[in-house]
């Protein structure tokens, strides 16, 4: 038993977090940023930094990572990281020769207090970002929030930079997607496209981490929003912003610029939060919906028709990002299962509330837990005392699902041992089928697996 | 010829231009793409595969969650080490620091698992909001009655290599703590093999064999009695010279213990590290021992070796690594199948590990120090390399080029350590390359055209 040291009685931790279920800011501005074309993130703080994001995100992804560093010295945390930051602008347009180049701090930076912006303008005064090239940042101290706060910020860096209203009227919408994966935003491209509606979409890491082999090392990859596209941005008819905790900030901040006015959803993830993004794209692009997208539509219901005996009542514990495990609930009530325990690391005022609401009185005794105290230890602990039917969440959950031989569903960040989730999208009424695909598989190869032989069945 | 940034000119070298010339152990430039990694990472790694201590990181979650399990280094009994504990830092911490909570968060560990000692990672926020990490593991340690080792590692005081001191620091605290009662006289400790794959259980066996008592693994399969009484044993056996070297100079100097450096990988140097023990004891029964062991496992993996040399003979290799020792017993090792090293480079080399590299190596091979992806990409190119060995951040280099790629750091999948390793090394280099998917890679398809 690899977690023998979990215990089935849950004693209030007060200053501890045992296998967390989430990670630091930093990380989440690292990914936002790579969703942009030729942008280099650059990381202001210590040599590690950079490179545990860029080995997590490798591993995750399978995928080259390119991000600079500051690599600050003892020197730098007395004196503070201007010259470091000042000298890695030189270096990186000089051998790395980025576009933009997207600063996000550190626990260090933050704590000894540069300030980015002033450093930035100093680079400038000093001609170190060369014509036509930019800089920009986020602040995201790693002791505030969480991974999915550093993409809300680094993504609204990238509205308060970049958007600009022209007055002119594009016949387009914004759509954020939230921290979404490569396949997830390429899907929501080809769903806007089907209905005739023109997207502006960023961050979109379609083409930089999913992207194929060519026989060469792309130190920018062909995919990512420019920044003519972001700009324009402010001349959309309105925004749809995906997931509240990683894309609230960036839709506001284009209301409060350009005054494009925006309408938050939930991650698009099963068949009612879809059925609302394309109600949304419909109205506001004042486009009808096409036959195509409402066949895809009737096919995930009839894949849930045809299967439902197979899920029904079925008990599931959830981790992960909130935005993430509101939807996921949300379909799987839709399924008629049960999410019994639903956990994420990351502090949000709405999560619980909406999950509540999501789930009704389907779940009588859910339990739900956020923020600080909210991790994987204690995820078990409850899994102890009564156990599921089905673990969904990232890679970590492998230990539980092997201690408790409960049947597992990747999803999430980090997926370190498998790799579907960086080629496949679970966003859309395509991806709701994937998702329930891998559901069923996970219960159907136990049946097949641990069946009696007088009860093992040929056809399922 | 691959370009380079002028700064980092001096950190590439090509044999046979003279004079000899390398700069290292440097900083590197600030905004460089560095596959480094920081002074915490140096710690977490070489004290992480302790089974039975506590882990602690004291700071914001980043540091804990990066770090969670992420090296295979197995253990043969608790696993305690493959959990991820953080005092989770928030911002009211950062004000008004966090010695409360790291005292708060031992107590509560310590009772709960019992472990035999505990680690407390400081990382760069412990460091600056001065939390006196020191006193509040001592007081720790009274309270509990375990010790409880401050370990310095804020990631901005230097570099990976300073973080291996640090580690070697904590470790020497414990060292001399119990008894040596009833060790042998022919006795070792084996440091600087961290257990990845299982290797040092191979490693171990050997010794045995030999008729050779091990004392401690330090620190693969590591556990915190052995180590307390490690200054018993009559010889340290040191590989990852980079990360261990300090630990044993240090117990030479206290306990006057001898040491010998050692590399377990590849039949060369494998068979080089238990002759040259044996010698050291010089005990002529132990010495027949060692002759028939080698004698024994060389017949055993020699004909599997030479049918996967066939295939591979005279390809190329580039090689970058965390640590230079590595790296000369990779040359050796490829050299055995034949293969031709045209690379080679790590994140943290010294001088003289450049130097010996440089007498190790053939005419124009190319030698780095702190590379980043894109010069690593222009190499591999110039050079038209066959096989690249490296860590996590370079197999995704290696792959999109249509290069073959073995990993030699934390996410080996099969041993490569001792005379079994070597087989297994050869059957990875030789599936990597060999797979039939470079077929349809751009890159191969040229050269299949010409």
């Amino acid at each position: 038993m690899l977690l023998r040291h979990t215990t089935a009685e849950v004693t209030e931790r007060t200053a501890l977090t045992i296998n967390p279920a989430k990670t630091c800011q930093p990380i989440g501005a690292m990914y936002a940023a790579l969703g942009v074309h030729g942008c280099l993130p650059h990381s202001h703080g210590s040599q590690g930094c950079c490179s545990y994001h860029r080995s997590t995100l490798t591993r995750h992804y399978k995928e080259p990572v390119m991000a600079a560093t500051s690599s600050f010295t003892e020197g730098s945390s007395v004196f503070g990281g201007q010259a470091n930051l000042l000298q890695a602008f030189e270096t990186i347009f000089t051998v790395y020769n980025p576009d933009i180049v997207a600063v996000h701090t550190t626990c260090l930076s933050e704590t000894i207090g540069d300030d980015i912006s002033q450093i930035i303008s100093k680079a400038k005064a000093d001609g170190k970002i060369p014509e036509g090239k930019h800089a920009i940042h986020a602040n995201t101290p790693s002791y505030v929030g969480s991974h999915i706060t550093g993409f809300a910020n680094m993504a609204k860096s990238l509205v308060t930079n970049f958007a600009e209203g022209t007055g002119e009227d594009k016949k387009q919408i914004n759509l954020l997607p939230g921290w979404v994966e490569p396949p997830d935003m390429r899907e929501l491209k080809c769903l806007a496209h089907r209905m005739g509606v023109d997207v502006i979409m960023f961050p979109d890491t379609s083409d930089v981490l999913d992207a194929p082999q060519t026989g060469k090392h792309e130190l920018y990859p062909k995919g990512g929003a420019t920044v003519a596209q972001i700009r324009s941005a402010g001349d959309s008819i309105g925004t749809i912003g995906l997931g509240h905790s990683a894309s609230t900030r960036a839709a506001s901040a284009l209301e409060e610029k350009c005054e494009v006015a925006n309408e938050m959803l939930e991650l698009p993830i099963g068949l009612q939060a879809t059925d609302r993004l394309i109600e949304a794209m419909r109205v506001m692009a004042g486009v009808k919906v096409p036959d195509i997208i409402t066949d895809e539509r009737g096919r995930l219901l009839d894949m849930i028709a045809d299967m439902h005996q197979y899920i029904h009542g079925k008990r599931v514990a959830l981790w992960g990002d909130p935005d993430q495990l509101v939807s996921l609930c949300d379909f799987l009530v839709c399924l008629d299962m049960k999410p019994v325990y639903i956990l994420t690391g990351t502090p949000s005022t709405r999560f619980e509330k909406r999950v509540r609401a999501v789930l009704g009185d389907s779940v009588p005794d859910v339990k739900i837990r956020k923020g600080s105290g909210a991790d994987m230890f204690l995820m078990h602990q409850w899994i102890k005392q009564e156990s599921v039917d089905l673990l969904i969440g990232n890679t970590y959950g492998k230990y539980i699902a092997r201690d408790e031989n409960i049947p597992f569903v990747r999803h999430g960040f980090p997926i370190l041992d498998r790799v579907g989730h960086a080629y496949f999208p679970t966003v859309g009424y395509r991806g709701g089928m994937y998702l329930l695909e891998k559901i069923l598989n996970a219960f159907m190869d136990r049946q097949d697996r641990e069946a009696l032989e007088e009860k093992f069945e040929l056809t399922m | 010829m691959t370009d380079i940034l002028h700064e980092r000119e001096r950190q590439v070298y090509r044999k046979g231009a003279e004079p000899f010339q390398i700069d290292c152990e440097k900083q590197s430039a600030a905004g460089s793409v560095s596959q480094r990694a920081c002074v915490f990472c140096g710690s977490r790694v070489v004290l992480y595969p302790i089974a039975d201590a506590l882990h602690v990181v004291h700071g914001p979650i980043g540091c804990a969650s990066y770090t969670w399990d992420i090296r295979g280094a197995r253990s043969s009994g608790p696993q305690l080490h493959r959990l991820s504990f953080s005092t989770d830092l928030q911002e009211m911490d950062v004000i008004r620091g966090g010695e409360k909570k790291l005292f708060a968060a031992l107590c509560e560990l310590i009772d709960a698992h019992h472990p035999k000692a505990a680690f407390v990672y400081a990382t760069c926020i412990a460091g600056i909001i001065g939390d006196d990490v020191n006193a509040i593991c001592k007081q720790a340690s009274e309270a509990k009655g375990i010790p409880v080792l401050p370990v310095h590692s804020e990631g901005f005081k230097g570099t990976k290599k300073d973080g291996y001191r640090a580690a070697c620091e904590a470790l020497f605290q414990l060292i001399g703590t119990a008894s040596t009662e009833g060790i042998v006289p022919t006795s070792v400790n084996i440091l600087g093999d961290f257990n990845l794959a299982g290797e040092i259980w191979m490693i171990r066996e050997y010794f045995e064999r030999m008729g050779i008592e091990v004392v401690a693994c330090i620190t693969g399969d590591g556990r915190v009695d052995d180590i307390r009484r490690a200054h018993g044993a009559a010889l340290n056996l040191v590989q990852c010279s980079g990360s261990m070297m300090y630990l044993a100079k240090s117990m030479k100097e206290r306990w006057g213990t001898p040491f010998l450096r050692v590399s377990y990988f590849g039949i060369e140097d494998m068979a080089q590290a238990l002759y040259d023990t044996a010698r050291f004891f010089k005990d002529s029964e132990i010495m027949r021992r060692t002759q028939e062991l080698v004698h024994l496992e060389i017949d055993k993996v020699m004909p599997q070796i030479n049918e996967y040399r066939r295939d591979v003979r005279g390809k190329k290799a580039g090689i970058y690594v965390g640590g230079a020792f590595k790296a000369f017993s990779l040359v050796r090792a490829l050299r055995l199948l034949d293969m031709k090293t045209v690379l080679v480079g790590s994140q943290t080399g010294s001088r003289e590990d450049y130097d010996q590299l440089r007498e190790l190596c053939d005419e124009g091979t190319i030698i780095v120090d702190d590379s980043n992806p894109l010069e690593l990409a222009g190499f591999l190119q110039e050079k038209e390399v066959d096989l690249f060995i490296g860590g996590v951040k370079e197999r995704p280099i290696a792959y999109k080029l249509g290069v073959g790629f073995c990993d030699h750091n934390h996410e080996r999948k099969e041993a490569l350590a001792g005379f079994a390793g070597m087989v297994n090394f050869a059957r990875e280099v030789h599936s990597t390359m060999m797979s039939p998917v470079w077929q349809f890679t751009s890159r191969r398809r040229k050269e299949m055209a010409v």
